[in-house]
């Protein structure tokens, strides 16, 4: 078995804001019905945290920081969990099935180094 | 991990207290700012609960985030407005302190609902912006959820959202229950409502789910006026009371492919039990007062049907009776199609053909499907076959969504039927009666 980090990642551009409240409690149904089954199927390592919108990127020696939480990709992590696998492969089929694929965000599977 | 939201209508639901909320604590002049601060709680809300469950008391939190980012984007636009000093200049003088007033007024939300129900019926909205501007702010519907509803283009529908809002913002500010002009701006708040629930019960949507949530919202909103004394007048239980009967039936109008089921053959036992006890009771509240207003009369139309334990038991003459009462009081073309289709029921097919030909201004009817339909409906009773297919043809063409254009291909199937040589049928029921509008 291994571990994989699993990051949320939305478009900051992402057109699909502003969602209707309708939408929006069905995405927080598909959220929470996808947490519930990766806990039902004991993959769930660490459930994870969302994270704020907002932050600083401290680089270049900290000479440099810049606003926002994004230092050069045009998206934003949502949040993120880690999930046990047996390989990649697995690993990549479950995040197949997280909501955020649904609508325009993306989940960058990150396998964990075990030391 | 995580409990359950209390039903699936829960975040619009939630927007609407959180808007009005919002709205009368910063002032109308802030209704899109109150606005965004929802928007972006209910956001951020499905975020957190996705990761860490829903907290105790789910519309609790809602109103705290939404005060903290309502004075935070307050802030942020003061601190925008310090570099633009003139726009400062312009609205500083009607700013009076929210910030202070967020931290110390108690969520009236009750109230804030009725208040932000009345000030969306300003006499200067159109009705027809009213009654969208009502779903928008206090139903939670997107523009795009109202346009859908109404078949209405998105862009033509967020021009008339947003024409109404720039009214409403222009106002002082909410409208104050206790204000002079309560009662004549309660009459236009009851209107909208009835044109919302009727938009729901006989709307063009195709999607019955969309209406069956508009009916939904006409009955929570009324449901509030009917709670608020001042506003609980008789002609508000009457409104109520009609909003439930009619409702009641919708279990039984709709079957489980989603085809139209006329009145004369819905399942009854389907109809729903609780909503016509407690419509009732809004009936016999309705009495109290001296006004007979046209919400008594379609609540006592409403009331005759669910209480007639089969369709041939219906007391007709009383229905024909009521449609009469209705007509002097609000002489409409739909309404007196209704008449004659009751009153064929009463004294016969031919009597209500005679009825349905002499409908003055019948000419405001030419596109609605009902009035061929019903046309139709009353020849093949007569057995006049070939007149009933060319009404029902017509009625065809006019149909505005699936649900009308299947129920009417049922009964032009019935006309082939009843050509085809040598095979005799029992005699179909008219169509059900659509509702005045």
């Amino acid at each position: 078995m291994s571990e994989f980090l699993y990051l949320y990642r939305l478009p900051a551009d992402s057109p699909d804001l502003p969602g209707s409240p309708r939408n929006m409690q069905q995405r927080l149904q598909k959220w929470t019905e996808w947490f519930r089954e990766l806990e039902a199927r004991g993959t769930l390592k660490v459930l994870g945290h969302p994270l704020q919108t907002g932050g600083a990127v401290v680089a270049d020696g900290g000479r440099t920081v810049l606003d926002g939480p994004y230092a050069e990709s045009k998206d934003i992590v949502l949040g993120y969990s880690v999930v046990q696998a047996k390989d990649l492969a697995e690993a990549r089929a479950i995040a197949g099935g997280c909501p955020v694929l649904t609508y325009g965000g993306m989940v960058e599977v990150r396998p964990i180094m075990q030391m | 991990m995580t409990a359950a939201l209390p039903d699936e209508h829960f975040f619009r639901r939630e927007s609407g207290r959180l808007v009005s909320t919002l709205t009368r604590m910063l002032g109308v002049h802030h209704l899109a700012l109150a606005e965004d601060a929802v928007q972006e709680t209910l956001a951020a809300a499905v975020e957190v609960w996705a990761f860490r469950g829903l907290p105790e008391n789910p519309s609790a939190w809602l109103m705290t985030a939404a005060r903290n980012r309502a004075v935070s984007l307050l802030r942020r636009e003061r601190t925008a407005r310090r570099f633009a000093p003139e726009i400062g200049r312009q609205t500083d003088g009607v700013d009076a302190g929210p910030e202070s007033e967020v931290a110390h007024l108690p969520p009236v939300l009750r109230d804030d609902e009725l208040r932000m129900m009345f000030s969306c019926c300003h006499p200067e909205i159109p009705e027809d912006a009213q009654v969208a501007l009502v779903l928008s702010l206090l139903g939670g519907f997107s523009a795009h959820e109202v346009a859908e509803a109404f078949l209405v283009s998105r862009a033509a529908m967020e021009k008339r959202i947003s024409r109404a809002k720039k009214v409403l913002s222009g106002t002082r500010g909410l409208f104050e229950l206790g204000a002079r002009d309560f009662e004549a701006r309660l009459t236009a708040v009851q209107r909208a409502l009835y044109l919302l629930f009727n938009e729901g019960y006989h709307g063009a949507s195709p999607e019955a789910a969309v209406r069956l949530d508009l009916c939904r919202e006409a009955i929570r909103l009324v449901a509030l006026l009917v709670d608020h004394p001042p506003a609980a007048t008789p002609a508000t239980h009457a409104l109520a009371a009609l909003m439930a009967l009619d409702a009641a039936r919708l279990p039984a109008r709709v079957d489980d492919a989603g085809d139209l089921t006329e009145l004369a053959r819905q399942d009854r036992s389907r109809w729903d039990t609780r909503l016509i006890a407690r419509g009732l009771e809004w009936l016999e509240d309705s009495a109290r007062g001296e006004v007979v207003s046209e919400y008594h009369l379609e609540a006592a139309i409403a009331a005759t049907h669910a209480l007639a334990p089969t369709a041939e038991e219906t007391p007709w003459s009383d229905i024909v009776e009521l449609y009469d009462a209705l007509l002097r009081l609000r002489p409409s073309p739909v309404i007196a199609l209704n008449r004659a289709v009751a009153l064929a029921e009463q004294l016969g097919p031919e009597r209500g053909l005679a009825a349905l030909r002499s409908i003055p201004g019948a000419e405001r009817l030419a596109a609605y499907p009902f009035y061929p339909a019903a046309l139709g409906e009353l020849e093949l009773r007569c057995g006049r076959v070939a007149e009933a297919r060319k009404h029902l043809r017509a009625a065809h063409r006019l149909a505005r969504n699936p649900a009308e254009r299947t129920f009417l291909e049922r009964r032009l199937v019935e006309c082939d039927r009843r050509l085809a040589p040598a095979v005799p049928g029992p005699s179909p029921s008219p169509a059900s009666p659509p509702r005045p509008r």
